[in-house]
């Protein structure tokens, strides 16, 4: 560590902000990118989650003649391949998506943390087994164990939020683990191994408060991850409900019409688009705001 | 046993490599048994179909009759004779029909990877050069921006741009007709290759750029400097070697992952390569494909693994002699 | 050597000239060093000591025309020769620095680039800066290897920086200074982390290599023993200023400057066990410099005036001078070369609280400790002193069951204790308390002081519910010297002093009977280490602890160890009263020990003013 910084915030005399993982959002957020991102993600989160309660039809009402322009009863956005319409349906589609992404990602991450957390702690064979098993998941890109999964059972939500969480839990592990290898190594963990304090509250005590700020990039990072996979399944067609609204299969369905009507396809793209970029800035802006702190408290 | 640990570099590879086989008999074991478990492959084929002449014939197609431990046998033992099984959708061996699929899957995923990775490593290493200048912030916020929107978004956004609606100056669909070959109509090759390109550089290029800038303040950067080194030296010499150690961990895992985002880029642009069998096969439960593509895909991401490893280690002395 | 090389320096033209240099933070412009004026002459050393955030490594760096990042070179002058180096073009400054003027990094492991092998980085340095081909650096390199006493053999050469120690890496790091025959040469803290052995060794190079190219050495220090011994004249910085500048053995001698009087007050002596003194508080940091004289909050002779506003550099001598306004003074005090002695408990040597028979310790396959025993009694203080490698932390990691790979027995008063501190028993655990090196590291950055003192309390069972703990918190807290407030500040508002007191009160709040103390004071300031050791003396005193102090500078345990034991490489080499062990030592090992530690006595003992401070001074003996 650079002896100038050293030199700049040894002795220091007034009290500075404790870094706490409270705190550590609340700095990030004087960042614009953070701001811009919470924003994005607020946004789309209220459209998915009041959508269905404020749309005007219901998402298989048929309103006018397929793909018709915006404008009289086709509504604001127009209607789609189907006849449907596109804002009642876009209003409704981003529900599914939205509790998929975030429910695998946090079964995940919860799994995720607790794995990388033992490894880095066992420092020995466990570590070793239980990285090779990481590794053999990790063998995978996320999308084809999906489809794997979904060839052999079928779309069914279960089945994603399985699928993406088993392939989030070792990703997140492996950065639980570096993250916390470094930790393991610092005294105060050997100060309460000598205290006989238990393996357990080691771990959730010690270690798991001092790897709050990357455990919180992490997971804005696979949050953005999950619904892009999720996303690109429904593209795909396979989602749940086929023929329900869906942001993903709204795409799939109005890809064709691009060039006559492109709100079937356009808002969905637009949304999800919003919403992948809102998480990346989020996650960026904490990121950051916890490099600039430590930066300053000039840390070892 | 004692070469092995202590043999250098050539021990090195080689215990990886039998780590690797590992990773992939276990894989194996995974893929085959996820079929299994998951109810009877026949049932899920015939569906309503089903009656139990129908369902006695299939399953002895499949030698679904054979005990698990047999068929996992017998099916592993066809993999690693190249036998890749047979495809229940189209009545004939796989390796016939992914043959060309998987050259013309290959050639994108190899021009993605040709100028990816070269633009990563330029791009990261500049913007920690000029850093917090206006190149860096530019590059920066983009490349966060980019790296954050899933591949179909950005292949649709490319469509729209540049094939469709704003200018109308590639084609927006790449079919191959069989026979032919991809670089026949390079045009067609243009916005695939370029989705892939933008769903990986732009990760790679900010861990460049962290790594970079990590090693342009270390001490020993700084001590090059201070030696009254030409600039350019301290560059060369000096900081790039360090800072890109690091970095093929990412390449290797960003090449993986192009081998995922091929199959919703080949769907997107109609081109026809392993992403669009393994789209077609999931749908119609045609699980030989399925199984045989997730092994491919398995072994080309243990092998790109390996050869990262590799290459860390030729750049990084200090690991070397503790082989 | 003539004598004719170290004269006066107003006869021969300065080296360097450093006149008014102010450096500030980038953003902020907060000043760090401030005013900084002085003049090397071609084959001096001017040593610079000061403490943590005095500026000294920045004023080092600036003479290269460099400053890190985050500061800048906001104003003054370094001539070289008639060169502004402050005003040069990037290209000039390039071809000066590695040919003119040169540094040696603190760091050797890190300032190595870890990928190179070692003779390009020697190589580069030569063909930067000089004409010739490959043949003429070939034998060049070969002449610099053996100038520092590393071998020539161009297989050597070929070898990784992680493949030699770290006395050999800064040897190289020497190497590369002295290629070009610099005018000037920066030295920050070459020896720091050395091993007394290997720090004597390079000093030597050091003086040697200066001595024969007539270089002109910057050495910036926080060690004033190793400055004594190697500086002709001494800068004292505190707080971004030049607090006194004069020949070293009078500025240590009879200083003219309080801060320099209670720093030297604060060094560990060999000879004659003295209680250490330290200086309460802690030097201000950048931005929070009072107006007046920035030692005034701290300073014992302080007058309202020397609030008002800083005092200049004034003369007291004839190349002395001094910032402060009561300077004469000062020097007519007379500087107290022996403390009080030590006030320490009488040990009762009959009961052996801790036993240690036969210890055999292992790191894997290799081992450690090779079969020691030592026996600390009760209310003792015993140090145990010995270089890396020689084991001594292994076997304090051992005592506190933090080290699990070791046989033979280890009683606390009649019980075996088990071999890994989990395995015991609560009763054990809460007997024998550690306190680690690193203060940065050994307190939880997530909790509050309050927290981190009490957990023991809740893991041995001891306090009676929250309001009791609390109390017990505040009383400790007291009890090493911080205010019962502190309970609710986060360490990273601490000073190291202050996280180290924090760690004392943790180990003493359950009432152990013995204290395993880890190089403690190792990562402190020498005024602060004072403190600590101040504190922990009374602590034992008061409550009757037995100590077992773990430490490689050797005349810190002086001033609070009753009996050593010397380690070597896995072996107790020799045992027995402090006093005795260091005034006549039986064994080589500790003799060798003992002779190349730097010592201020040794160094300025029976020196008049004018004699040769040069280069060619003899080992300290």
């Amino acid at each position: 560590m650079s002896q100038s910084v050293e030199n700049l915030t040894h002795g220091v005399d007034t009290p500075t902000p404790p870094v706490r993982s409270s705190t550590l959002v609340t700095r990030s957020l004087r960042l614009w990118r953070t701001r811009i991102g919470a924003s994005f993600v607020l946004l789309l989160v209220a459209v998915a989650v009041i959508g269905p309660f404020v749309a005007p039809h219901t998402p298989s009402e048929f309103v006018a003649i397929p793909n018709s322009p915006p404008g009289g009863d086709a509504g604001l956005l127009g209607s789609d391949y189907l006849g449907q319409d596109v804002f009642s349906r876009f209003l409704y589609g981003g529900r599914g998506i939205l509790v998929m992404a975030i429910v695998s990602t946090a079964i995940g991450l919860v799994f995720g943390v607790a794995i990388g957390l033992v490894a880095a702690y066992a420092r020995n064979a466990l570590d070793d087994v239980l990285m090779r098993a990481m590794d053999v998941i990790m063998a995978f890109p996320q999308i084809m164990l999906a489809l794997v999964a979904v060839s052999l059972v079928g779309a069914q939500t279960w089945v994603i939020i399985a699928a993406i969480a088993v392939t989030t839990a070792p990703r997140v592990a492996r950065v639980a683990r570096g993250a916390a290898q470094p930790v393991v190594e610092r005294d105060f963990v050997a100060a309460t191994e000598s205290m006989g304090l238990s393996r357990v509250r080691i771990l959730t005590g010690e270690l798991l408060p001092n790897i709050l700020g990357p455990m919180m990039v992490e997971a804005s990072l696979r949050l953005t991850y999950s619904i892009g996979v999720i996303a690109a399944l429904a593209f795909l067609g396979l989602a749940p409900d086929p023929n329900g609204a869906n942001w993903g299969t709204m795409i799939q369905q109005n890809q064709i019409a691009l060039s006559t009507q492109p709100w079937g396809a356009l808002a969905p793209i637009i949304a999800i688009a919003l919403l992948t970029m809102g998480t990346g800035l989020f996650g960026d802006g904490i990121a950051r705001t916890a490099a600039g702190i430590d930066r300053e408290r000039g840390d070892e | 046993m004692t070469w092995l640990r202590h043999g250098g570099i050539a021990a090195f590879v080689v215990r990886r490599l039998l780590l690797g086989v590992l990773v992939l008999f276990l894989v194996s074991v995974l893929v085959f048994a996820a079929t299994q478990a998951l109810g009877d492959p026949a049932r899920a084929i015939l569906g309503r179909n089903a009656t139990p002449e129908s369902l006695a014939v299939l399953q002895k197609q499949l030698n679904l009759d054979q005990s698990v431990l047999g068929q996992y046998l017998s099916w592993a033992g066809g993999l690693l004779q190249g036998d890749l099984g047979s495809s229940l959708a189209a009545q004939a061996p796989v390796s016939q029909l992914l043959g060309s699929r998987l050259v013309n899957s290959s050639v994108l995923v190899l021009c993605a990877a040709v100028i990816s990775i070269p633009l990563s490593i330029a791009l990261g290493s500049w913007a920690a050069l000029r850093r917090e200048k206006a190149f860096d912030t530019v590059t920066s916020n983009l490349m966060l921006v980019l790296a954050a929107l899933p591949e179909f978004v950005v292949a649709l956004l490319l469509v729209i741009l540049f094939a469709t609606t704003v200018l109308n100056v590639l084609p927006a669909i790449s079919t191959i007709a069989p026979g032919e070959r991809p670089w026949d109509a390079p045009a067609e090759l243009v916005l695939p290759t370029a989705t892939l390109v933008i769903a990986v550089a732009p990760y790679v290029a900010r861990i460049m750029r962290a790594s970079m800038v990590e090693v342009l303040e270390s001490d020993y950067v700084e001590m090059a400097r201070l030696k009254g080194l030409p600039e350019r030296t301290v560059l060369i010499r000096h900081a790039l070697p360090n800072a890109i150690g690091p970095v093929f961990q990412v390449i290797a895992i960003s090449l993986a992952y192009l081998a995922g985002g091929v199959v919703v880029i080949e769907y997107v642009f109609n081109y026809s390569g392993i992403g669009s069998s393994l789209q077609d096969a999931v749908v119609n439960h045609d699980i030989p494909v399925v199984q045989a593509l997730a092994m491919l895909i398995a072994a080309v991401y243990v092998l790109l693994n390996l050869l990262a490893d590799v290459a860390t280690i030729l750049v990084t002395p200090r690991l070397r002699t503790r082989l | 050597m003539s004598t004719a090389q170290h004269s006066r320096p107003e006869l021969a033209r300065a080296a360097v000239s450093v006149r008014n240099l102010h450096i500030e933070t980038s953003s902020g412009h907060v000043p760090v060093v401030n005013d900084v004026s002085f003049d090397i002459a071609p084959g001096e050393v001017l040593g610079v000591v000061g403490e943590s955030g005095s500026g000294k490594t920045t004023v080092g760096l600036a003479l290269l025309g460099h400053a890190r990042r985050g500061l800048r070179i906001a104003g003054g002058e370094v001539l070289l020769g008639d060169e502004d180096i402050l005003q040069l073009d990037d290209e000039r400054l390039r071809e000066l620095r590695g040919s003119d003027i040169s540094y040696v990094p603190q760091d050797p492991a890190s300032s190595l680039n870890p990928a190179l092998r070692i003779d390009i980085q020697l190589r580069e340095v030569l063909q930067a800066h000089g004409s010739g081909r490959g043949h003429d650096h070939d034998a060049r390199i070969a002449e610099m290897m053996r100038e520092v006493a590393l071998s020539d053999d161009p297989k050597y050469l070929r070898r990784y920086p992680h493949e030699l120690s770290g006395g050999q890496q800064q040897r190289v790091g020497l190497a590369m200074a002295f290629a070009n025959r610099p005018r000037l040469i920066v030295l920050d803290e070459p020896t720091t982390g050395l091993d007394v052995t290997t720090q004597a060794t390079v000093l030597a190079t050091v003086r040697e290599l200066a001595a024969a190219h007539n270089v002109a050495a910057l050495y910036v220090s926080h060690d004033l023993a190793v400055v004594a011994a190697l500086a002709r004249r001494v800068a004292v910085m505190y707080a971004g200023r030049v607090v006194e500048l004069g020949l070293a053995d009078e500025l240590f001698e009879s200083s003219a400057h309080p801060y320099t009087r209670r720093l030297v007050g604060a060094i560990p002596r060999l000879t004659g066990g003295r209680s250490l003194v330290g200086i309460p508080g802690h030097a201000p940091s950048p931005g929070r410099r009072p107006p007046g004289c920035a030692f005034a909050p701290r300073c014992t002779m302080h007058i309202p005036e020397c609030d008002a506003e800083v005092p200049p550099l004034d003369q007291v001598g004839s190349e002395h001078s001094a910032r402060c306004i009561r300077a004469s003074e000062v020097l007519a005090q007379r500087n107290a070369k022996t403390g009080d002695p030590v006030d320490f408990v009488p040990a009762d040597w009959d009961t052996a609280v801790l036993t240690l028979e036969n210890v055999v310790a292992s790191y894997g396959k290799v081992e450690v400790l090779h079969s020691i025993s030592l026996q600390l009694a009760h209310h003792e203080c015993l140090a145990v002193v010995g270089e890396s490698g020689s084991g001594k932390t292994t076997t304090a990691r051992s005592i506190a069951g933090l080290h699990r790979d070791w046989a033979g027995s280890i009683r606390l008063g009649d019980k075996e204790l088990e071999k890994s501190a989990r395995a015991r028993g609560t009763e054990s655990r809460r007997q024998i308390q550690y306190i680690f090196q690193n203060p940065y590291g050994s307190l939880n950055p997530r909790k509050t002081v309050g927290e981190t003192v009490g957990q023991p309390l809740a893991v041995f069972g001891i306090a009676s519910g929250k309001r009791d703990a609390a109390h017990r918190v505040g009383e400790m807290l007291e009890q090493v010297s911080l205010s019962a407030s502190y309970a609710n500040r986060y360490p990273d508002q601490l000073s190291g002093g202050e996280r180290q007191r924090v760690a004392i009160a943790r180990a003493l709040i359950s009432a152990p009977s013995i204290l395993v103390c880890d190089e403690v004071t190792s990562a402190l300031d020498v005024s602060v280490q004072a403190a600590i050791v101040e504190l922990l003396g009374q602590l034992q005193r008061d409550l009757g602890l037995s100590m077992v102090f773990v430490t490689h500078n050797l005349p810190l345990v002086r001033s609070i160890a009753q009996k050593v034991v010397v380690l070597s490489e896995g072996n107790i080499v020799e045992h027995g009263e402090t006093a005795q062990v260091l005034a006549d030592p039986q064994q080589p090992y500790t003799r060798q020990l003992i002779a190349n530690t730097p010592s201020l006595e040794t160094a300025t003992a029976e020196l008049s003013p004018s004699a040769d401070r040069g280069l060619d001074l003899g080992r300290p003996r």
